[in-house]
């Protein structure tokens, strides 16, 4: 409580000395956004970024135009609820592989943290990636970080306007075709196209393109450094996934400091500095805006721009690089040797993730070479348990839910086993289309005295004729009346 | 609305909600700025258990401004739809009404599909595999818990794949099951004919009926009695379709075979049921499973 009387009482108590005080102000508790303006750069890192750029965007934009048997190759068909990658058919049923995906998504960037930290948000991530693309085009009309920060500053002229309105109208183009290519891998985008053209476009597939490209346009052009510091949760929690060993980006401060700027042909040893020269180059660089020379942030999204950077100035003063580099905790406060950092990203964290990410990518892989394209779910009729038929043979009903998963149409046998003269009385072979579903109602007989009264087990086999193994065994309950 | 109990249960709910969403606004205005003498804001200026104070990280701004917006969103959401006491909204949204909106598109897409088996015959629809499919679908999802999903029927329910019919095996007649239902009353009997004996004489004449096993002697006594029963099944037993009294004379059993189901038949009486299914289902659905239930018998 005395706390608070205290800050109750503090203005009262100083009536005299007011005078001299600046007068109360009022605070937003809100921040408002800065403009980062990242400075290009060039090396080794960036152009590893530039690669990763062109491969994800290549696979995006592309893959669906791609064709596989007359139809697109990557379709999720929500309506039939059929998802088409290539050769194979996901069906509901097959919700185990998306799972499965999911799992292995979630361990790799474990994996991949362990080893060298935020390696998914620094070069594949989409939000890093259109942020690259939406930087490039921003650089290509309005000019380099300074340029850009001068034509903001200045008051607004015709050529001011018209560099603005050919940025944002490059970046809507770019957001619309994001928006069009991704309704393209729900809706068949040489289809959409058309639609595009004739206006015939359905509401929805309206609102999720547009709406689409205006989160590509307003998180790649407006919220950028935002949307990795305020709304993405992998930045809060990735400090768990690090250890002593991990690669992280850092600035060697034993190297470094004391900084500041120096003629290159003086010797820093003599003036009694380290090897930064305090250009602020690693700030500018930086596309969230911190100076990595303060430690390791949770805004630092690891893409290695400041490496790069620095890297430049170290050789424009003849120093040796890496004065910001990929180092590990360990590394750098026991002075490893980099073949000593790098022997120990063989540690058990990263072997035993790599052990579970290899188990379980192959039992996934397994899993769908083995699967077979037909699925039988076995219904027994509710509203009559076993009839006596002709002769006292028992009869019992039964729906037979049968989907041929492959895109070619087949014809199968039903047949019955487990109990001494079980036999159809129904047709036992059917056709079914390719990705098509049935229920079969088949009726199944056993002679009198060859079952139990009660539940008797028993099996039905699906077959396909043209392929001995396409073939499924269902179990099932053969009801005899007491 | 039958979910408040009168319009001041309505109306105190509305203003809770009115009043809680102001509130909002109001702690988001008054927690968005602070007076203080410095240059710059250090703690909130609270203070727990002696020292404990909270700093200030300042959140964005456009975060201030998503705040703002999901309370103006609430304000124009209770203005459209339903959510403030009863009120209906402007936009008078119902889920039934959406449910109706739905089922008329529905409608209009497959609507053409029934509309032209619907001004085909029945026999002629039956003969068409497209629509044995439809009837087969539509058979399973409203007629097969009673009837079985092979039509076979259970013990009360009558079998539909057999060529034997209560009420005449027309299309007509399995239309008017379908559309009407149909309502089966055996009258209880037992008092009218007599004593256990009698009752038991008369279910053997019936069981001779149709040369099931019977004690002759029995049967011969139970024929005088019979007369009784000949009012609704003949007095040949061959059944009255008009009546839906069943055919005595085959081997077809409704309620089981055997002396035992025909003397609780006679003492207790029967009663059944088919509910009627045409405000349910639709003229066209009703069409194309009488043309399904039709086939059954015809290509078993």
């Amino acid at each position: 409580m005395n706390a608070r009387e205290d800050s109750v009482s503090k203005p009262a108590a100083a009536p005299a000395a007011r005078a001299n005080q600046p007068e109360d102000v009022e605070h937003s508790l809100y921040e408002v956004r800065r403009k980062i303006y990242p400075r290009a750069v060039h090396g080794w890192f960036a152009g590893w970024r530039w690669a990763l750029v062109w491969f994800t965007q290549l696979v995006f934009y592309g893959t669906p135009w791609l064709t596989w048997n007359d139809r697109q190759a990557v379709l999720f068909d929500l309506t039939a609820r059929k998802f088409y990658i290539f050769g194979l058919v996901f069906w509901p049923q097959d919700i185990i592989y998306l799972t499965v995906l999911l799992v292995l998504s979630a361990l790799s960037l474990f994996l991949f943290t362990a080893v060298a930290g935020r390696l998914w948000c620094g070069y594949a991530c989409p939000q890093t990636v259109y942020t690259e693309i939406f930087l490039w085009i921003e650089r290509k009309i309005e000019g380099d970080r300074n340029a850009q920060q001068k034509l903001d500053a200045s008051p607004l002229s015709a050529r001011k306007f018209a560099l603005k309105s050919t940025k944002h109208a490059a970046w809507i183009a770019v957001a619309l075709w994001t928006g069009f290519t991704f309704v393209g891998y729900f809706t068949p985008i040489r289809y959409l196209g058309t639609e595009v053209i004739t206006s015939t476009l359905g509401p929805w597939e309206t609102f999720w393109i547009l709406f689409y490209g205006f989160a590509t346009y307003g998180n790649a052009g407006w919220m950028r450094e935002q949307v990795c510091k305020y709304m993405c949760p992998y930045a809060r929690f990735q400090s768990a996934m690090f250890d002593k060993d991990t690669l992280v980006i850092t600035y060697d401060a034993q190297r470094g400091e004391p900084r500041g700027s120096r003629s290159k042909k003086v010797d820093p040893r003599a003036k009694g500095l380290g090897d930064c020269v305090d250009c602020g180059v690693c700030v500018q660089v930086c596309p969230t805006g911190i100076d990595i020379r303060k430690g390791l942030q949770y805004e630092c999204i690891g893409c290695a721009a400041c490496v790069d950077g620095c890297n430049q100035i170290m050789d424009r003063m003849g120093y040796s690089r890496g004065l910001i580099r990929y180092t590990t905790q360990n590394g750098l406060e026991r002075q490893l040797a980099p073949k000593q950092i790098w022997a120990r990203v063989l540690r058990p964290r990263v072997l035993i993730y790599t052990a579970i990410l290899l188990a379980l990518a192959i039992t996934a892989a397994t899993m769908l070479a083995l699967r077979i394209p037909l699925k039988v779910d076995v219904i027994r009729d509710r509203g009559a348990l076993a009839r006596e038929v002709e002769d006292g043979y028992i009869e019992n009903t039964y729906r037979l839910q049968i989907m041929n998963t492959a895109e070619q149409t087949r014809r199968f046998e039903i047949a019955v086993h487990g109990i001494d003269t079980i036999a159809l009385a129904t047709p036992p072979t059917l056709e079914l289309a390719g990705a098509t579903t049935r229920a079969a109602v088949v009726r199944v007989r056993v002679a009198p005295g060859k079952a139990q009264p009660g539940s008797n087990r028993m099996e039905f086999v699906v077959r396909a004729l043209d392929d001995e193994s396409i073939k499924v065994n269902e179990r099932a309950i053969f009801m005899v009346p007491r | 609305m039958a979910d408040f109990v009168n319009d001041v249960v309505s109306l105190y709910i509305a203003i809770i909600t009115i009043v809680s969403i102001v509130a909002c606004g109001v702690l988001l205005w008054a927690m968005s700025s602070m007076r203080t003498s410095g240059t710059s804001v250090e703690t909130t200026g609270h203070a727990w258990d002696e020292n404990l104070a909270e700093f200030n990280n300042p959140l964005p701004r456009w975060w201030l401004w998503l705040f703002w917006i999901t309370i103006a969103f609430s304000f124009v959401y209770l203005a459209l739809y339903p959510g403030l006491g009863s009120f209906k909204g402007v936009l008078g949204w119902s889920q039934a009404a959406q449910y109706d909106e739905e089922m008329k598109q529905a409608d209009a897409t497959v609507g053409p599909i029934f509309q032209k088996y619907a001004a085909m015959p029945v026999e002629q629809v039956a003969g068409d595999p497209a629509a044995r499919a439809i009837g087969e679908r539509l058979f399973l999802n409203y007629c097969a818990s009673c009837h079985g999903s092979d039509a076979r029927g259970a013990k009360g329910f009558p079998n539909l794949a057999d060529a034997d019919s209560l009420y005449g095996n027309t299309p007509e007649a399995i239309k008017t099951s379908i559309a009407d239902g149909r309502s089966g009353v055996m009258p209880p009997l037992g008092a009218a004919i007599g004593n256990d004996d009698n009752i038991l004489d008369v279910a053997h004449y019936v069981l001779s009926l149709s040369q099931s096993n019977h004690e002759p002697a029995r049967a011969d006594r139970g024929k005088e009695k019979f007369a009784l029963c000949a009012a609704c099944h003949g007095a040949d037993g061959k059944g009255n379709p008009q009546l839906g009294a069943p055919n005595l004379t085959d081997k077809v059993w409704l309620y089981g075979s055997g002396a035992d189901a025909i003397v609780t038949a006679i003492k207790q009486g029967r009663n059944n049921r088919m509910p009627a299914h045409k405000d349910f289902l639709g003229d066209a659905k009703v069409h194309m499973l009488a043309a399904y239930v039709w086939s059954l018998s015809r290509n078993p």
